[in-house]
């Protein structure tokens, strides 16, 4: 006779196992795939999102009739940036040899055909820019004009540079991603902006507007960490749970209350201002990457029914 | 290439129905056989008699077997305590298709028979359809680098033929022709099964979601998640609208909050 105690036990370890499909799941397994996406990619959205802000802070401080070492700099961010994108998006290509196939056709509905193009104008314009900037120092060529225009359209594609990556990533099928789609292009423009004006700093221009970009930049930063905290339902569980959970915390920890605080006190005093933007770098820097992140364990617990927990490995393979 | 002599196009479905499989595989086979799709390794899942789990770059049918039980561990012969049915998925090839719209080469494109079709050589393995497909169809091979899935036998139809999967069917559980044929054929099915008192058995065909119908569909029994199928799936594109109009008020707060910042702290200095 069995014993219905030994037959619970044996209930309880199936249950536990995954061995049983209840009515809301296909045994847990995944719903939509995981990102194939490697590092290039989070690192590419840093990159090129600074890239794009410093060509927005750099045209604004021209207007303005800044000083002109500002003004060079965020050019040279700009370029720098744009140049290195590029070579990030064609590695994590499967075919890179194939990379030209992005210009092969425009096509609205899709952000990833946007941003190859609107890379593509970023890097024409901010190198301009940048070339008719240095032409214009060694020579009399009359090229200031040409730089100042080239630099105005590199400011305009910049804006988009900045803030695409955000629906780039918010429309797809990705659970926490799609949840947040309203809020990514914010969120990374935040970003962008807080990681611009900081290496500006450390670069040693020291002025009151990049520091209250920053403070700027470290608030809205500050509302999305708590926003993620507070609001959101199961989607958002990989952004707080986890060890996806933990590098989304710490970054924005580090890109939002740190800089924060440190830039008030940075209202009147530098060394604060210089720890803010190196919080706000790596914090900027460790976001995109956690974003990432977030989004692969999201896709990977995407099957999963209500309550169900999460399955470390299915089955054996035979070698 | 051109249609075979004799073939028009027309958009063509496929109708899966669940309470006819018997979960031979033969249509996982004839798929790879047919495409030369490679291997996947050999896994037990433990999963009833399901060792493939999922669709994906190298398996484009892919076989479930929904083991449910009113209580774990209750089963046996009893048909009050345990149904085990056998379906056989594919790619839905959605009316919007999320891959098609993300695709940035222009490589996914509509066939001349309502399918959705990865040209590789044109497929440079950006990885975008990957994260847009809401089913989790379309995959990178890794060697390959190239992402594929269902060509809906795109070659096959050209020459007049049905897809390698539903010829293989030894059961006529996979059934190919015309979309609205297929309609009407899932409907009376549906009606017959109703009548034989099998009262869960539903169509999975998410017409009112943003999909806006697929091109596959699927007679299974109760709630569709227990066959990996979203009651009400999205595509992508749907958040697009929202998303640029986010991306466009980050655009004007930069830009704006930018030339402030620096207008005020010059007249400041």
């Amino acid at each position: 006779m069995i014993d219905e105690r030994r037959l619970d036990e044996i209930r309880r370890q199936a249950e536990a196992r995954g061995m049983y499909a209840p009515q809301s799941s296909y045994y847990g397994l995944p719903l939509v795939k995981e990102p194939v996406w490697t590092w290039e990619i989070p690192a590419y959205f840093f990159v090129g999102g600074m890239a794009g802000a410093a060509a927005v802070v750099g045209e604004a401080a021209r207007l303005s009739g800044a000083d002109s070492d500002l003004v060079r700099d965020a050019r040279w961010i700009a370029a720098a940036g744009a140049t290195l994108s590029a070579p990030l998006l064609i590695a994590d290509l499967g075919r890179p040899e194939r990379f030209l196939n992005m210009l092969r056709v425009f096509k609205v509905q899709s952000p990833m055909s946007v941003g190859a193009w609107t890379l593509t104008a970023f890097s024409t314009f901010s190198a301009a820019a940048l070339f008719a900037q240095e032409i214009g120092k060694r020579t009399d060529l009359p090229v200031r004009i040409v730089g100042d225009a080239a630099a105005i359209l590199s400011a305009a594609t910049g804006l988009v540079m900045s803030t695409y990556t955000g629906v780039l990533v918010g429309a797809t099928s990705i659970p926490a991603w799609s949840k947040h789609a309203s809020m990514l292009p914010l969120h990374f423009g935040a970003s962008a902006l807080a990681s611009a004006v900081s290496f500006l700093e450390l670069l040693g221009h020291d002025e009151e507007a990049l520091n209250a970009l920053g403070f700027a930049a470290a608030a809205w930063e500050t509302w999305v960490g708590a926003s993620i905290e507070l609001r959101g339902g199961t989607e958002s569980r990989p952004l707080r749970n986890g060890a996806t959970g933990i590098t989304t915390r710490i970054g924005g920890f580090f890109s939002g209350p740190v800089p924060l605080l440190l830039r008030i006190a940075g209202f009147r005093s530098r060394r604060f201002r210089t720890a803010a933007a190196a919080s706000s770098l790596l914090g900027s820097l460790i976001t995109r990457f956690a974003w990432v992140e977030a989004g692969r364990s999201s896709a990977r617990n995407s099957g999963r029914g209500d309550g169900e927990r999460p399955r470390e490995t299915i089955g054996e393979r035979a070698p | 290439m051109q249609c075979g002599e004799g073939v028009t196009p027309r958009t063509t479905g496929f109708l899966t129905d669940s309470t006819l499989c018997i979960g031979c595989k033969a249509c996982e086979v004839a798929c790879k056989e047919w495409n030369e799709i490679p291997q996947d390794g050999y896994l037990w899942s433990g999963l009833s008699y399901d060792n493939t789990l999922a669709l994906g770059h190298s398996t484009w049918r892919h076989v479930k077997f929904v083991e449910r039980a009113t209580e774990i561990g209750r089963g046996g012969s009893d048909p009050a305590h345990l149904t085990w049915e056998f379906s056989s998925d594919v790619c839905k090839h959605c009316e919007n298709a999320g891959c098609l719209e993300a695709c940035p080469t222009g490589s996914i494109i509509r066939t001349e028979f309502g399918g959705v079709y990865v040209q590789p050589d044109v497929c440079n393995g950006c990885g975008y359809c990957v994260v847009t497909c809401p089913f989790g169809v379309i995959d990178r091979r890794p060697d390959d680098g190239r992402a594929f899935k269902c060509t809906f036998c795109y070659d096959r139809q050209k020459a007049g033929l049905e897809p390698a999967c539903a010829k293989a069917c030894p059961t006529g559980s996979i059934l190919f022709g015309d979309l609205e044929e297929m309609q009407r054929a899932a409907d009376r099915r549906i009606a017959q099964l109703h009548g034989a008192g099998m009262r869960d058995a539903t169509l999975y065909n998410p017409a009112d979601s943003s999909v806006g119908g697929i091109h596959a569909f699927f007679l299974v029994r109760g709630d569709p998640r227990a066959y990996n199928l979203p009651p009400k799936p999205d595509v992508p594109a749907a958040l697009l609208k929202s998303s640029w109009t986010a991306a466009a008020i980050g655009a004007a707060a930069l830009a704006l909050g930018s030339i402030v910042a620096f207008a005020v702290g010059r007249r400041r200095a």
